[in-house]
């Protein structure tokens, strides 16, 4: 929220710098996000008084001698037609730094440095500048939006600097307020803050006017929709005079990025920033019916606001109605048809307090936002509405743009805006902190904060402005006294109350570890991917129209479409981290992902889906190959301490003879291959890729499995390297189970080559080394043999396999 | 073989044979192999010099074992010299011949590395861990109960704001924050309650400073006695750690629905000292985290006795954190798995 310094010393008396306010206002919980001086651009700029004044032959320009307070003379060359000998005007000296304008005198173009220049072969040092060139406008000081000179007064100091007198000596302080003090969207509420933090004296605004006889007959406001319009004061003005703010509410509002309208609406603008409070005013002669209807919307009935755009509404949204029609949407804006015009001459003013929810859920439904929207959203007290109204009545009169009538309606079902008392224990609020805070600072703190303490013994009895809707008990209390005498009073300690505990990762988090970590070992690196994404994420992978992971949750408010739905594979993910890394030109690298998947029980959502945590490994690059990838994947058993098991298998992503199926145990868990060409091609990757996707929650029984020490057999282990010949279609894997069957002395069955090719016609050969490892007794060379023929048998009867010669 | 003078004559000339074949020998395998022959015990010039013994007159065999023993140290000393010459030699060759540039790259096995989050996650759960906090993950799917209304944010309440919400349904949401997980643990178990919660969290922002997805990772404590002291006390050990030991906290106010006080947590500029660089953005410090005392209406709706027990909370951002300690400029390239990046930062 932008707070002008000059506006807030209106209600407080601040006795220190800019400097030690930001970091008064930090300290209590205000962060000042910028602060910044309004001619924070300007320098070097002084009140010249044109002495002399002479045209230049021919030229539009004329030749002037300055007074700029000093010993001497500047010589000035000057084309701006309001200039006069005798008159003083903003003296940008030599090393001066304005604003630069486009050829229109009126657009910014920039901060230009004044140099000493030479026009039509006359010497200028220094240029006099109009009101856009020292970043001043006709709304913040008189006669400063004229395409000229800006004249300054015949009473500006000679040589003084500018700055003070157009008043852009002044601070703007961006302040940050958190959502529990909606009292402090205001610059009223920060005087609060600040007078509590200085100690200082407040200043209230003036609240005073004088009612008229003048009465609306049988005018009143009926409000159906007391659940969400807590308080609705509105109070007829006539006599109305539209016209301009005077200077220093246009300034104000200038100041802080409004542009001023009229008196009317300015008023309410004025008081929005000022209090707190958003107000309407309606023009009375376009309400019908003498009556003010506040209703919830009937379904479909439309609004145009004050911005021209029609609105079709709901039952959640609140209008505000005459006796006929709706005139505003409650909160959020005006109707266009009660707008206040330069015709106005009589209007309602209407100070309200609408339910937080109900505004900020119709301004995002409804995409209109306003700064009275924002307001109401955060929240806004009955104190400060009864206030606003009065505030309101009293700038009508003082501004002389209507006269005050007697008509006043205040329906009120909400809070009393009389100060609530809470009680509590200045021990409690003590025990929060860890500290003592002295007793004396404890009423000074909140006797500064307007809680009129009283301390009796433990009992401390506050009474709790009603604007304060956040103070509720010893926690706000301590809240309050520690953010004010200072959280550098907090000493650290290490729970000395506290039992002991034992901490530290659990088996599932300390083998997810383990996993990630034997992964890495095997060169792949740990990518973290986002838990949603796009629906084309499916069309990717080939899954089939009905498949199950096509039955993913829907997020309801994306931020687009590319990231609407929960995973229900990690794959699509993977192989897009693939492509952008061979995008970037790296063709070699391995990837894994330990996240989870999102499998609903059912759509839409009404029970907690199942988050299942999958691993995904991708590699890719000249040096890999299917059995690259089958390795990363048996990394995963082996750190488990299980085997995996792998058939040939079908997936539409995946290339028709190089996928495999993973299963453990007879459980399928997975699955690993290469991705087609096609979608290599699709994709524009450069190399070969891989993707194995295992089911890690279908392991969890296998976590922390005990490893059983086996004695180290005092005989030395026997190794048989035995090649096979057979037809082209028995699998590396049956053959391997067989040798394993064959004895149970096997500890080791490693295939060390594969031949095919003329010699062996139709046939293959696959060559195994075998080991034979001895228990307590010897394995004589006679017994391995008995194994190696039994095993021989077996494959010649099964597969007819039998040894190559 | 009659007589001494003619052994010795055949010795002379086996000796005169051998030293002249000795001259043709060019390497340790020739020596070897020389050797081989000469000694062979059938064949062998000396090697068969023993079986001539039966036929040497009983009164001279002494004297002719004598000198073909002789013989025999003689050659085996001089074919070992011999070999050690060519050796030391072929050694020599072997070296030169192997010569390498050591300033060559070195071959090392390849090796991946943990994500950044991993590391703060890791790093996090040691010095929480040994403080003798469990780790509790909860779901990236929560129900507005627990992400929302549980932790003192009902619907009406304008915090709801501070977070922009991705919802599933009118009841499931992606839980906004890891704080979801507090109410969880709460209800389970009765303090002592000492738990940190890492997780991933979401919020729909997406811009050049802030990911739709990031982690946090939450902690709680709960038990007699615990007060705001101790929070700043804990933390300060938690950023020393972290950070570096010289690395100090400050508290300053700030809110949240679920704890009061709140408060934000800067530390002390641990690039500058406090100096002000670009780091703290001038400032000295750099907010960290936000935490506070657990709000009463939240433990009496868990079913603890606030009057008996109390609590602080406290949430860090993980990628905050990485981004700190690897100077990472970009929360974005945290997501992308670029291995230029992955693989940059070590543990």
């Amino acid at each position: 929220m932008l707070v002008p310094l000059s506006w807030l010393k209106d209600y407080v008396d601040i006795n220190v710098s800019v400097d030690e306010l930001e970091e008064k206002l930090f300290s209590c919980g205000f962060e000042v996000e910028e602060k910044y001086e309004v001619g924070h651009d300007i320098s070097k700029v002084v009140v010249g008084k044109v002495v002399e004044c002479e045209d230049i032959p021919d030229t539009h320009l004329h030749l002037c001698k300055v007074d700029a307070g000093g010993p001497e003379l500047l010589q000035i060359c000057c084309g701006a037609d309001n200039v006069k000998a005798g008159g003083k005007y903003p003296l940008a000296l030599i090393g001066a730094t304005v604003y630069a304008t486009a050829k229109d005198h009126k657009t910014v173009e920039g901060v230009m440095t004044i140099g000493q220049g030479k026009l039509r072969g006359y010497d200028s040092f220094g240029m006099l500048c109009s009101g856009v060139e020292i970043g001043v406008s006709e709304d913040m000081y008189e006669g400063a939006g004229y395409n000229g000179l800006l004249v300054l007064p015949d009473d500006a100091e000679t040589g003084a600097d500018v700055k003070p007198i157009v008043g852009i000596d002044d601070w703007i302080f961006d302040i940050a307020i958190t959502a529990n003090r909606p009292d402090c969207q205001s610059i009223f509420g920060i005087a609060r803050e600040v007078a509590a933090v200085l100690g200082t004296q407040l200043h209230e605004p003036a609240l005073d006017y004088t009612e008229t006889e003048v009465k609306k007959d049988g005018f009143k406001v009926v409000v159906d929709a007391p659940d969400i319009c807590q308080r609705y004061i509105g109070h007829y003005v006539y006599d109305v005079k539209i016209g301009p703010s005077p200077q220093w509410m246009r300034r104000r509002l200038a100041l802080i990025g409004q542009t001023p309208i009229s008196n009317l609406v300015d008023i309410t603008n004025y008081i929005l920033n000022e209090l707190g409070q958003p107000m309407h005013a309606f023009d009375y002669a376009y309400l019908e019916g003498d009556q003010i209807r506040v209703r919830r919307a009937g379904e479909g009935e439309k609004i145009v606001t004050l911005d021209e755009k029609e609105l079709t509404l709901t039952s959640n949204n609140l209008v505000i109605c005459d006796g006929v029609k709706p005139v505003a949407l409650a909160g959020i804006m005006g109707g266009l048809n009660s707008e206040i015009l330069d015709t106005t001459n009589e209007v309602l003013f209407e100070a309200a307090k609408f339910a937080r929810d109900n505004i900020r859920k119709s301004s995002r439904a409804l995409g209109k936002t306003s700064d009275s929207s924002a307001r109401f959203s955060k929240g806004v007290d009955e104190y400060t509405t009864v206030m606003a109204m009065k505030r309101a009545l009293h700038l009508i009169e003082e501004m002389g743009c209507g006269k005050v009538s007697s008509t006043h309606v205040d329906n009120n079902t909400g809070n009393s805006i009389e100060p609530s008392v809470l009680k509590v224990s200045v021990n409690r609020v003590n025990a929060v902190l860890g500290i003592k805070v002295p007793d004396e600072e404890i009423v000074r703190i909140l006797k500064n904060l307007y809680f009129s303490p009283v301390l009796e013994g433990d009992e401390l009895t506050l009474k709790i402005p009603a604007y304060r809707e956040d103070m509720e008990g010893y926690q706000d209390v301590a809240e309050e006294v520690i953010r004010m005498y200072g959280y550098d009073h907090i000493v650290p300690t290490f729970m000395p109350t506290a039992e002991v505990t034992m901490g530290g990762y659990n088996l599932e988090q300390r083998t997810e570890l383990k996993l990630k970590r034997a992964l890495c070992a095997a060169g792949a690196n740990e990518g973290v991917h986002y838990s949603f994404f796009s629906p084309s994420s499916f069309d990717l992978i080939r899954l089939p129209r009905d498949a199950m992971e096509r039955k993913a949750i829907k997020i309801m408010n994306p931020i687009n479409e590319d990231l609407s739905l929960m995973r229900t594979t990690l794959a699509p993910q993977m192989i897009q981290a693939m492509q952008r890394n061979q995008k970037k030109g790296i063709l070699e690298g391995r990837i894994y992902e330990l996240g989870n998947v999102f499998i609903p029980r059912s759509l839409p959502l009404d029970d907690y889906p199942d988050e299942l945590e999958t691993i995904c490994i991708g590699c890719f690059g000249e040096n890999e190959d299917f059995f690259t990838a089958k390795g990363l994947t048996d990394v995963i058993a082996e750190t488990l301490g299980i085997e995996f098991e792998y058939e040939a298998y079908e997936k539409p992503f995946l290339h028709p003879y190089r996928t495999a199926k993973v299963t453990c145990d007879g459980e399928e868990i997975g699955y690993v291959g290469q991705i087609r060409y096609e979608i290599i091609d699709e994709l524009d990757m450069r190399v070969d890729s891989y993707v194995a996707e295992i089911s890690l929650y279908k392991l969890k029984k296998y976590y922390g499995k005990e490893q059983i020490f086996k004695p180290i057999s005092k005989f030395p282990e026997e190794k048989r390297d035995l090649c096979f010949v057979m037809d082209k279609d028995i699998t590396c894997a049956q053959i391997e189970k067989e040798i394993k069957g064959s004895s149970e002395y096997i500890t080791g069955v490693e295939l060390f080559d594969v031949y095919e090719g003329a010699q062996l016609g139709a046939k293959k050969s696959m060559a195994f080394t075998v080991v034979y490892t001895p228990g307590e007794e010897e394995l004589t060379a006679d017994k391995i043999d008995g194994y190696v023929n039994g095993l021989l048998d077996t494959l010649k009867n099964k597969y007819g396999v039998v040894l190559r010669s | 073989m009659a007589d001494l003078n003619e052994l010795s004559e055949k010795l002379n000339s086996i000796k005169a044979e051998i030293k002249e074949e000795l001259n043709r020998l060019d390497s340790s395998k020739s020596v070897f192999e020389y050797r081989k022959l000469i000694f062979d015990s059938k064949t062998g010039k000396v090697g068969s010099l023993m079986r001539e013994m039966g036929k040497i007159p009983a009164e001279m065999k002494a004297e002719y074992g004598k000198r073909v023993n002789e013989v025999k140290t003689w050659a085996q000393n001089t074919f070992e010299e011999m070999d050690e010459k060519f050796r030391r030699e072929e050694m020599k060759l072997r070296y030169a011949s192997e010569k390498i540039d050591v300033t060559m790259p070195s071959m090392k096995p390849k090796h991946g590395y943990l994500h950044p989050n991993t590391l703060v996650k890791n790093q996090t759960v040691d010095i929480f861990g040994s403080m003798g906090f469990e780790i509790y993950e909860g779901t990236e799917i929560e129900t507005d109960y627990y992400n929302f209304t549980a932790l003192n944010t009902p619907d009406d309440h304008p915090a709801r704001d501070m977070q922009d919400t991705f919802y599933l349904s009118d009841k499931f949401l992606l839980r906004t924050q890891t704080s979801a997980g507090q109410i969880h643990v709460m209800e389970a178990k009765q303090p002592p309650i000492k738990i940190i919660s890492p997780g991933k969290v979401f919020r729909s922002d997406d811009d050049a400073t802030h990911s739709p997805m990031f982690s946090q990772m939450e902690g709680l404590v709960v038990d007699k006695g615990i007060t705001l002291c101790d929070l700043k006390g804990m933390l300060d050990e938690f950023v020393k750690k972290i950070f570096a030991e010289d690395v100090s906290t400050r508290l300053r106010p700030s809110y949240f629905p679920f704890t009061e006080p709140s408060v934000e947590v800067d530390v002390s500029c641990f690039q500058c000292h406090g100096k002000g660089c670009k780091l703290c953005k001038g400032t000295g410090w750099i907010e960290v985290l936000g935490a506070g005392v657990v709000n009463k209406k939240v433990l009496e709706g868990c079913g603890i006795d606030s009057d008996v027990y109390s609590g602080f909370a406290f949430g860090i951002g993980i990628e905050r954190i990485a981004m700190l300690k690897y100077g990472i400029n970009n929360i974005k390239l945290l997501f992308e798995s670029d291995l230029r990046v992955l693989e940059q930062i070590a543990e």
